[in-house]
């Protein structure tokens, strides 16, 4: 990087939010100077189109456009459901959709139960807190960061050197052979989803800890006192007690599996047979230059992700309105 | 509920030995309860231990040199001993052609991190303010119909958006390079614009939330006395919302530093705006190999929401906590 580069780079910048800055001051500021008549109406579009504009042109407008470019082939031509029969008889594409499944299926479950685990070993334990910052900080990164970080664990070499990779150093301490975790199938697609959990559970686990902690503690007493063990009071005081946190986190971390792109991008970019449908989207669309394939998986990850964000929205309302 | 993230640790002992002097009979259970928590602790702590390993181990190779990462593993550490910053050094300075060149992408991130965070916030407030407190036709329908765009993922709107932004800002960045050639022809704009697009619904839905529940007496005294919308929301309303507007700041700017869709997309790959996520993922896959730069430039990327992380724990929880959803 030159220092010109640099410069053009700062310059950017600050163009970019002393003219933001002006633009919408000197609205704000003509609206007060506006003719009494038309004022409010002139006020509330400065308020409200701004934003209005940006979402209905970027986002509405655009979400239209790729419902219909699923059913249109390269030179935009309407073909009907081609693109889906695709999607759903081709041995690659089909692949795609059933590693969505595994994931979908394994993240929240591991995640969750480790989470909720978790969060009741260290329930009023000594350091608590640091032990919750240990397992939360992978939420912070980014998923390109945790890939990254597993697969140094993952990494191979023949067994007559030394390991590097973590995880077959232990295959080798066990006396196995080294494995290529990435390359070969069917593990690998496990491998990569140990990554998505490993994240997703400090998430579970934050939620689930403050959860248990609204659990009533008059009951748990008095459950104690009626002679039941640890374990019973969990089964019938706390799990149902944490419902609510419960369906938040599930709901929440499979909304984040399904759309899980960059984690199978870093690690394998989707070879070996572990595509995702949110990466398959990225290949077909950007990079096989295959428009209508990648729109047909875009809204297949619409009607998937729909009714879990529909539920788990009502859910957070309604935890709200507890609250 | 955010609240009870940071709460002070209670020791475990404390309960049992607040009653000593019980009877015979409560002792089992006392016993008991110690033997379930110190299973409890174990567990805990190898939980703990599993989820700390990785990251630890890919920090100290970092600082270990070349030839020791490529040969040995980072347990041996007491075998093969040796740190070094010259890894570093290689990925963020060194100008060679072979180097990752890590420094201008740490810029990239930064310079599109914190428009992409101010923008939408700036302009999701003015839109909540007006959803609160301006009445008009259609408000609240329009309200839910921007608050239910949440459910439209992303990857939605990226081909048709990548197409606008060619045909309509491409020619608009060529002539500002013509203009001033300092800033290249691959500005942040596109990348800018499409984060503050995907932040909008949610960022105003969470803002209307809070600028809604601004007692209703203050600002219409303030009216009373002749302020007009913009005072209003420059004097009022915003410094109110502030709490808030932290909140989701804080997420909104690790959301955008953490991303690697958008920028895939929007950013061109250059080194004049590509952001350290895509660089990385870059290297990733073509130079694998190079655990050297791999591990110092993981870290690299990795230390800005870190440092997010532990110094504004409280407000990143309850930021992410609002935002659960979004992408």
């Amino acid at each position: 990087m030159t220092t010109t580069d640099l410069i053009g780079k700062i310059l950017q910048v600050v163009l970019a939010l002393a003219g933001f800055a002006a633009v919408l001051g000197l609205i704000l500021f003509l609206v007060d100077k506006a003719p009494k008549k038309g004022r409010d109406v002139v006020q509330l579009l400065a308020f409200l189109l701004p934003a209005v504009a940006l979402v209905g042109l970027g986002l509405v407008y655009p979400a239209i456009r790729t419902t219909f470019t699923a059913f249109a082939d390269k030179a935009g031509n309407f073909i009907g459901l081609d693109n889906f029969v695709w999607m759903f008889t081709q041995p690659e594409a089909l692949v795609t959709l059933r590693n969505t499944v595994i994931w979908v299926i394994l993240v929240p479950l591991v995640s969750t139960v480790v989470g909720l685990a978790y969060a009741v070993f260290i329930d009023k334990s000594r350091g608590e807190r640091i032990f919750k910052v240990i397992v939360f900080m992978p939420v912070a990164i980014s998923l390109v960061g945790a890939g990254i970080i597993w697969k140094f664990v993952y990494e191979y070499r023949p067994a007559e050197v030394d390991q590097i990779g973590l995880l077959n150093q232990i295959l080798v301490w066990l006396g196995q052979e080294p494995v290529l975790w990435l390359q070969s199938e069917p593990i690998n697609t496990i491998m990569l989803i140990i990554v998505m959990i490993w994240v997703q559970t400090g998430f579970a686990m934050v939620i689930l800890s403050a959860s248990i902690k609204g659990v009533s503690v008059e009951q748990l007493e008095a459950a104690e006192l009626d002679g039941t063990n640890a374990w019973q009071r969990f089964r019938n005081v706390t799990l149902p007690g944490i419902r609510g946190g419960m369906v938040v986190v599930v709901t929440t971390i499979t909304i984040a599996t399904l759309k899980v792109f960059d984690i199978v991008r870093t690690m394998t970019a989707g070879n070996f047979n572990t595509s995702v449908v949110a990466n398959e989207m990225y290949t077909q669309a950007f990079r096989a230059v295959q428009p209508g394939r990648g729109a047909a998986l875009a809204v297949i990850l619409f009607l998937m992700v729909l009714p879990i964000v529909v539920y788990n929205i009502r859910v957070m309302r309604q935890q709200k309105e507890i609250r | 509920m955010s609240d009870n993230v940071v709460d002070l640790p209670i020791p475990a002992t404390a309960k049992p030995q607040a009653v000593p002097a019980e009877a015979v009979g409560t002792k089992a259970s006392r016993v008991k309860r110690r033997l379930t928590s110190r299973w409890a602790t174990f567990g805990a702590l190898i939980i703990a231990v599993i989820w700390t390993i990785p990251t630890f181990g890919l920090l100290l190779s970092s600082f270990r040199p070349e030839e020791l990462i490529r040969t040995t593993g980072w347990w041996t550490i007491f075998e093969n001993p040796g740190l070094t910053l010259a890894n570093y050094q290689d990925v963020l300075l060194s100008s060679s052609s072979s180097s990752p060149q890590l420094g201008s992408y740490f810029v990239n991130s930064l310079a599109i991190s914190i428009p992409a965070t101010l923008f939408p916030l700036v302009l999701a407030a003015m839109a909540a303010y007006a959803f609160a407190w301006i009445k008009f036709k259609w408000s609240g329908a329009l309200f839910v119909f921007i608050f239910a765009l949440q459910i439209v993922p992303m990857q939605m709107a990226l081909i048709p958006l990548l197409q606008i932004f060619t045909s309509v800002l491409q020619p608009i960045q060529e002539q500002v390079h013509n203009v001033l050639p300092i800033i290249p022809e691959q500005t942040y704009v596109q990348v800018w614009i499409a984060h503050t697009l995907f932040a909008l619904p949610l960022v105003i839905f969470l803002l209307h939330n809070f600028i809604s529940e601004i007692p209703g007496e203050v600002i219409e005294a303030a009216k009373v006395d002749g302020a007009s919308h913009s005072q209003v929301f420059f004097r009022i309303v915003l410094p109110l919302a502030v709490p808030a507007i932290a909140s989701i700041a804080i997420f909104q700017f690790i959301w955008v530093w953490n991303d690697l869709l958008v920028a895939l997309v929007f950013s061109g790959g250059t080194a004049d705006v590509a952001p350290l996520t895509q660089r990385l993922a870059e290297l990733s896959g073509n130079r694998g190999q190079d655990w050297q730069r791999l591990t110092a430039g993981a870290f690299v990327s990795l230390v800005v929401p870190l440092i997010v992380f532990f110094s504004l724990q409280r407000y990143f929880v309850r930021g992410l906590l609002a935002g659960a959803t979004k992408g």
